[in-house]
């Protein structure tokens, strides 16, 4: 082979590779970069549906930064994001922040399991919420204590072995939802911790993520943990059965979590920020909980169009792909109310002629 | 004053040599590219300081409303509630020390040992390869640690070190309370062995430069082998092992991923070994991405801040120690 000929095979390549590049920014100019942070508890659902959206719209490209909801909070109301996504619904201060008005968009349901690992206990267990508590606040010490004991009274607990409780360590929607829930059922949890996204826990061991708490609880026999529902399904960890408001013990499932919402429907407010926490009704898993997108009420309609068109979909083809993920679909009669919430969004601005010279 | 008066010479030679004799190139002998390269690393060199003071003056800023809403009580009070909005920050002061410290102690004299071993005893076939691995420690990223100390240290911990401790010397309080393998133990072993091979590493060049007529003449005198590497090697390096070991305290400190993942994350102050804690770094690293309240970012950026502080104090008493010895052994 000759040298020139190489050359003019080099020259070829470069010239591919330069129109290759060139096309392809020509592409990019015409996709709409959509920008979000925020929850890590519905990662795995949003990463499905950013994936799955890009063969319903090709041009409509997202970047979810899984940061936490209160950094996801943060940075949207800096501005730095076009959506949001929290596990706890914004406060009343937090919302007043904010120059344009943001709507809470419910995505999916989730559910806190509380998991354990004892030797020789297979089975899942009963648990009501007040010895929940006090197994907590470090208040039950033992697992063949008395109040354990009565609520499974056909199971053999190991003598004198110590509760290692476990908690998330890093700040959490997770945590945020199952504080609120033993705030809501123990008045003595209110008085001495309250809720939040970390609290100063009185007793046992933090784990990072649900991965830490998992791996605690794996490790450490005669502990006792909470993570999202998921975790407990992968993990095959068995988990307790709570008591819900209704009297009956209920274990977390997508069924039981979907009745959770059902049951909230009726008192869930027009702005959709509501706990549904300790739900009434029956088959009720009592720890359960929305998760939210944060969207502007008022956005610039270029790229405002493609997120209410996303949203659009969300509610319809989104919703079905929830449960294989363990994921709770909204109800029917909340999806409707949630598309007329979205098309309410106000789109404005004067990018619709830019928007035609682009496509031209 | 006095005293402060005559120190401040002192430091002020140490931190910039020649400050009080400084000596002016005169412009005309410096030829013009010359000129250009030393304006140039000048350049650099100053706008990396001020990228240091730019970052310190943020987080101090930043941490302004924690320090005026709790003064001094802010390191000396324990209670980390972002409920009630109470931030105390001595139990992650005491967190950060304590593991540190120990650290170092269990991975300075290892560490001199296997630095030892490698120049003066191992064969060259052994030495280099053995050396190469150890140097390799330091490439490894702090999060694989972290993850190989959730789930290999800390059950190994549990499992086979802690009960037989507890057995033993369960009597102290430094070994009490039941066995959960990740706590302050699990964090010391993971941080002495991330420090090991920086403090091996610099050890080795330390006991390199050591001439060898040195050694041969305490050979010469009748030494053993030991009490050759005892006086002509140990005792002529010991400068350069606190400086090694200054380095590695200073890495321990803000050590941060594999710190969170094995430390067990409950602020508190115990005496045991077996309980868990926190340290500076690692409740950034857990709560600032979930922050609600600007209080609570205030509190963790005067964390920040106080980490900074803490790692300044240490470097700079260490460093005193390592110039009052050099002097020393310089007039002795």
């Amino acid at each position: 082979m000759s040298v020139i000929s190489i050359r003019s095979k080099f020259s070829i390549v470069c010239a591919g590779v330069i129109v290759g590049f060139l096309s392809l920014s020509s592409f990019a100019a015409e996709t709409v970069l959509i920008n979000g942070a925020g929850a890590t508890f519905p990662y795995p659902l949003y990463a499905k549906w950013f994936s799955s959206y890009r063969e319903v719209d090709k041009s409509v490209e997202f970047n979810y930064q899984s940061i936490g909801s209160g950094g996801g909070i943060r940075q949207f109301l800096a501005g730095t994001t076009d959506f949001g996504a929290s596990d706890a619904p914004m406060k009343d201060d937090e919302l007043a922040q904010s120059k344009v008005p943001i709507l809470h968009i419910p995505a999916t349901l989730g559910a806190v399991a509380v998991t354990f690992n004892l030797p020789g206990v297979k089975d899942s267990l009963n648990l009501t919420p007040e010895v929940l508590a006090k197994i907590f606040m470090g208040e039950i010490k033992k697992w063949d204590d008395e109040e354990i004991l009565k609520l499974n009274p056909k199971v053999a607990m190991p003598k004198n072995q110590y509760i290692i409780v476990c908690y998330r360590s890093d700040g959490s929607g997770t945590t945020a939802v199952f504080t609120e829930y033993l705030e809501k059922v123990s008045p003595d949890w209110k008085k001495r911790i309250g809720s939040g996204k970390s609290v100063k826990w009185p007793a046992g061991l933090g784990g990072k993520g649900n991965e830490g708490v998992s791996s605690l609880v794996k490790q450490n026999p005669g502990s006792i943990g909470y993570v999202e529902m998921n975790y407990a399904f992968e993990n095959k960890f068995p988990v307790f059965a709570i008591k819900n408001a209704k009297g009956e013990f209920v274990l977390p499932s997508v069924k039981s979590v979907t009745k959770a919402a059902e049951a909230s429907l009726k008192v869930l407010p027009e702005d959709f920020r509501v706990s549904i926490t300790e739900a009434a009704g029956s088959d009720v898993y009592p720890i359960s909980a929305y998760t939210y997108l944060l969207i502007y009420q008022k956005m610039e309609s270029h790229k405002g169009k493609k997120i209410v068109e996303f949203l659009r979909w969300a509610m319809g083809k989104g919703q079905t792909m929830a449960a294989s993920l363990n994921y709770a679909p909204l109800p029917n009669q909340l999806v409707k109310r949630v598309l007329s919430k979205i098309d309410s969004i106000a789109l404005e601005g004067g990018s619709d002629k830019k928007e035609g010279h682009k496509l031209n | 004053m006095e005293v402060v008066s005559k120190w401040i010479p002192f430091v002020l030679e140490r931190i910039m040599p020649g400050i009080s004799s400084a000596r002016r190139i005169r412009r005309r002998e410096v030829n013009w590219g010359d000129r250009v390269f030393y304006y140039g690393l000048k350049a650099s060199a100053w706008a990396l300081g001020a990228l240091l003071l730019s970052m310190i003056f943020l987080i101090w800023k930043m941490s302004l409303p924690a320090f005026h809403q709790f003064g001094w009580r802010f390191f000396i009070t324990n209670d980390w509630n972002s409920v009630t909005g109470e931030f105390g920050a001595l139990a992650l002061i005491y967190g950060t020390v304590v593991s540190s410290l120990a650290a170092i102690g269990l991975a300075v004299p290892v560490s001199v040992a296997v630095a030892l071993f490698l120049n003066e005893l191992a064969p060259e076939w052994l030495s280099r390869p053995l050396g190469f691995f150890i140097e390799m420690l330091a490439a490894i990223p702090s999060i694989v640690y972290g993850l190989w100390g959730l789930f290999v240290l800390a059950p190994f911990l549990r499992n086979y070190i802690q009960p037989p401790l507890a057995d033993y010397l369960g009597f102290t309080p430094l070994f009490s309370g039941p066995p959960m393998g990740v706590g302050m133990m699990a964090a010391v072993v993971i941080l002495a062995i991330m420090i090991m091979p920086t403090i091996t590493a610099i050890c080795r060049e330390v006991f390199r430069a050591i001439p060898r007529s040195n050694k041969e003449a305490a050979l010469g005198l009748g030494a053993t082998r030991w009490e050759m590497l005892k006086i002509a090697v140990l005792r002529s390096s010991h400068t350069g092992i606190l400086g090694a070991t200054i380095l590695g305290l200073g890495r321990a400190l803000g050590e941060t991923m594999a710190v969170t993942m094995v430390i067990g994350n409950n602020p508190l102050i115990s005496a045991s070994f077996f309980s868990s804690g926190q340290t500076m770094a690692s409740i950034l690293a857990n709560q600032y991405a979930e922050a609600d309240s600007l209080l609570q970012l205030s509190a963790l950026s005067a964390v920040a801040f106080t980490l900074f502080l803490v790692s300044l104090l240490i470097n700079g008493l260490a460093r005193l120690i390592v110039w009052r010895v050099h002097s020393q052994y310089k007039s002795g």
